[in-house]
């Protein structure tokens, strides 16, 4: 344990300082390498050069982890499963005849339609009442605290909520033990359809009403107090001041956190592969790539074309920002 | 806000707001104290019973019938219920005549066996056997009662699951890959949001539309080329595929788009003045950054390195692809995983173990929860 301990640190060791190395090494070679030359302008060749070395590490990460891979694995997508021979289109008409698919496909749908939504309104909710209310820093930390909480630890806490003891043993999962006390009859609740993903997609809204509660939060400060006492003087209700000059107000910060959790939802993964695999119609697009890429062998086509209708989806939010960051950048 | 808030609207956000933060919380709490119980309390009665105290029916066997004595006639044999290994049972709620039905009168009542004797068991534990006629067997007679047991809460479930359960390792192993992954990308990433807030180059603008870009790229994409690669490289040069610098590196990769977009936003935000006056001085880009920039960016510094310390400690997908599943490489949220594939009913195990694998997160988030909100904030409505 102890030796395990020491190389950890060690490997902690190294990897950080080979940065620091790095970044002070450059700085000094570049310094020490231009001063020496006999260029006369060599203050501006170092300032050519320099924001390279900054950017350089930066740059060479993102392209070898995130940029090369999309196009690498757009140019998988079209080939057989270990790579080796071109199919064409073959593993998309595959994919878009494969039952199993249109399941998935359903189920994103639902995810992305219930997720989103449910989460949103409940962190407005929160957002809301918690300004009026006399513990609204501790209800707020307690409805926040899931978002530290791995997915996997997530699904631990809800499989233990959702737990199943044969019928006529005593329900220690509490969603059976409250059915039981209802008078109903408990049930091995993730195996049954659309109820099932439902429940996933709870443990998903848990975790994430906190983050959009918080966004949501910050906008309802912002919105300027005359334009509400300007309302109260004409005579506007609760209902009224919210609705009708709250919620326009901040009606494109409810936008951004919906559409946050909405690629958020297009990337799950964890919860469904702790809880179900997949299994019993729950399937999502994220863990049947992951399925697809570690089935057997591994299929890299068909995980590859799976991982792309992903890609594919998130693309109009993704060109979105960059125009909404282009306007941003200009109106400066 | 001034409206005027009468006691009905007011009494029914307090409850909603009650409402919701007790559904917000029940499932965690049922974790946390799940992981505390008795394994067999735990396996047998739900959690929010943990602190009543709980009845257990057994049974217990007399004195041997060769120490019976005859007392008007009757023959007696006494004592105190006592377990096999001694202890004594005390708290007696109920007890019957046969173990059909161990809690058929209260105690301190009296009941008729088949054979014709009577028994009497008290609360303390004491009883008395009684027979017209001589009691044989060669063995003590059984007595079926229920006795009480006061809520027991044990860290037993966390020992067991420290040293007999690979949680330990997987802790360490999570350390081991969160530290590096996590303190990397800030440097690299602070570097890199310097030069696009105030460094000349070529393509700066265009250049920083594509990290805006790679913020939303999932990381499907980049699995498969990335197992491909890494398996190349690994057998080219001959070493493992899956190790602790391959997974630094993918977490470096994916976590920097939002490093860089959150440290230039902010490092855009300080005071040209101060940083040209440096300049002017004759100070360095590397000397203006790292003695100027770097130290005012702190809270931007700070709010990103716990975005990236909870992602890398809470992720399975990348730990899953790059890095072995063996004992020396596996993190604890695959090690979850896997036990709630094999140990799916072992609830002691798993409650215990994903205490351990959230508790860390969990004081970071709360210690720092202002950075972070600060973090989230910048991160998204600006955007």
């Amino acid at each position: 344990m102890t030796e395990q301990i020491y190389s950890a640190l060690i490997a902690i060791l190294i990897g950080v300082s080979a940065v620091i190395i790095y970044f002070w090494g450059s700085n000094w070679i570049l310094d020490a390498l231009v001063s020496r030359s006999s260029r006369a302008n060599k203050e501006v060749l170092r300032e050519k050069i320099r924001p390279w070395l900054f950017a350089g590490p930066a740059m060479f990460f993102l392209t070898l982890y995130l940029v090369y891979p999309v196009f690498e694995t757009l140019w998988l997508s079209f080939q057989n499963a270990d790579s080796t021979e071109f199919v064409g289109w073959s593993n998309y008409t595959w994919l878009f005849s494969d039952r199993q698919f249109h399941i998935t496909l359903r189920n994103n749908v639902l995810w992305l339609i219930i997720v989103p939504t449910l989460s949103t309104v409940f962190g407005l909710a929160v957002a809301v009442l918690a300004d009026r209310a006399k513990f609204g820093t501790v209800a707020k930390s307690i409805i926040f605290m899931p978002m530290a909480i791995s997915f996997v630890g997530a699904s631990v806490i809800w499989k233990f909520v959702y737990h199943y003891n044969g019928e006529g043993d005593v329900q220690i999962g509490i969603l059976n033990a409250i059915v039981v006390a209802l008078g109903g009859e408990p049930a091995f609740w993730l195996s049954t359809e659309i109820w099932n993903s439902v429940l996933l997609m709870i443990i998903l809204i848990w975790v994430q009403t906190g983050f959009a509660m918080v966004i949501l939060g910050a906008a309802l400060r912002g919105v300027p107090e005359e334009t509400l006492e300007a309302a109260i003087i004409d005579g506007a209700n609760r209902r009224q001041l919210f609705f009708r000059i709250t919620l326009p107000q901040i009606m494109p910060t409810v936008i951004v956190v919906w559409t946050t959790i909405a690629i958020l939802v297009l990337k799950v993964f964890d919860i469904v592969l702790a809880m179900t695999n997949g299994q019993w119609e729950t399937q999502v697009l994220a863990n049947l790539m992951y399925d697809w890429m570690f089935r057997g062998a591994g299929d890299f086509g068909r995980g590859s074309a799976i991982a792309i209708i992903i890609m594919v989806s998130v693309t109009p939010i993704m060109a979105w920002n960059i125009y909404r960051f282009r306007k941003d950048e200009a109106g400066r | 806000m001034s409206t005027k808030t009468s006691f009905l609207p007011r009494f029914f956000n307090g409850t909603a707001l009650t409402a919701l933060v007790i559904l917000w919380l029940v499932p965690t709490l049922g974790l946390f104290v799940s992981s505390i119980r008795d394994k067999d309390a735990l396996a047998s009665s739900g959690w929010w019973t943990a602190f009543n105290a709980s009845t257990q029916t057994t049974f217990a066997r007399t004195q041997l019938p060769s120490t019976q004595q005859l007392i008007d006639g009757q023959y007696i044999l006494s004592g105190q219920l006592t377990a096999e290994d001694g202890t004594e049972y005390t708290n007696i709620l109920a007890f019957g005549a046969s173990s059909r039905d161990p809690q058929e009168v209260k105690a301190g009542d009296s009941v008729t066996l088949k054979n014709g004797a009577t028994l009497t068991v008290n609360t303390d534990g004491s009883y008395v056997y009684s027979d017209d006629s001589e009691i044989k067997g060669s063995r003590g007679k059984r007595i079926f009662f229920a006795y009480g047991q006061p809520p027991r809460f044990t860290l037993e479930n966390y020992e067991n699951v420290l040293t007999k359960g690979k949680i330990g390792q997987a802790f360490l192993n999570t350390m081991a890959v969160t530290i590096p992954a996590t303190v990397i990308p800030v440097l690299i990433a602070a570097f890199a949001a310097y030069a696009f807030s105030w460094m000349q180059f070529a393509g700066r603008e265009w250049l920083f539309a594509v990290v805006i870009g790679l913020l939303v790229v999932p990381l499907q994409t980049s699995l498969v080329p990335l197992l491909r690669l890494y398996a190349d490289i690994g057998q080219m040069f001959g070493f493992e595929a899956k190790g602790y610098p391959g997974v630094w590196m993918a977490h470096t990769g994916f976590g920097l788009p939002l490093a860089i977009y959150l440290m230039r936003n902010y490092m855009k935000s300080l005071p040209a003045d101060l940083i040209e006056s440096a300049r002017v001085d004759g100070a360095s880009h590397f000397q203006v950054f790292t003695r100027i920039i770097l130290p005012l960016s702190l809270p931007a510094l700070a709010s990103f390195t716990i975005f990236q310390f909870l992602w890398v400690w809470n992720d399975l997908l990348v730990a899953l692809v790059f890095l072995g599943q063996g004992e020396d490489q596996i993190v604890l949220t695959a090690q979850l995983r896997a036990l709630l594939g094999t140990r799916g009913s072992n609830w002691e195990v798993l409650t215990s173990g994903a205490f351990i694998s959230i508790i860390l997160p969990l004081i970071v988030f709360f210690a720092l929860q202002r950075y972070f909100v600060r973090g989230l904030v910048a991160g998204s409505v600006k955007g």
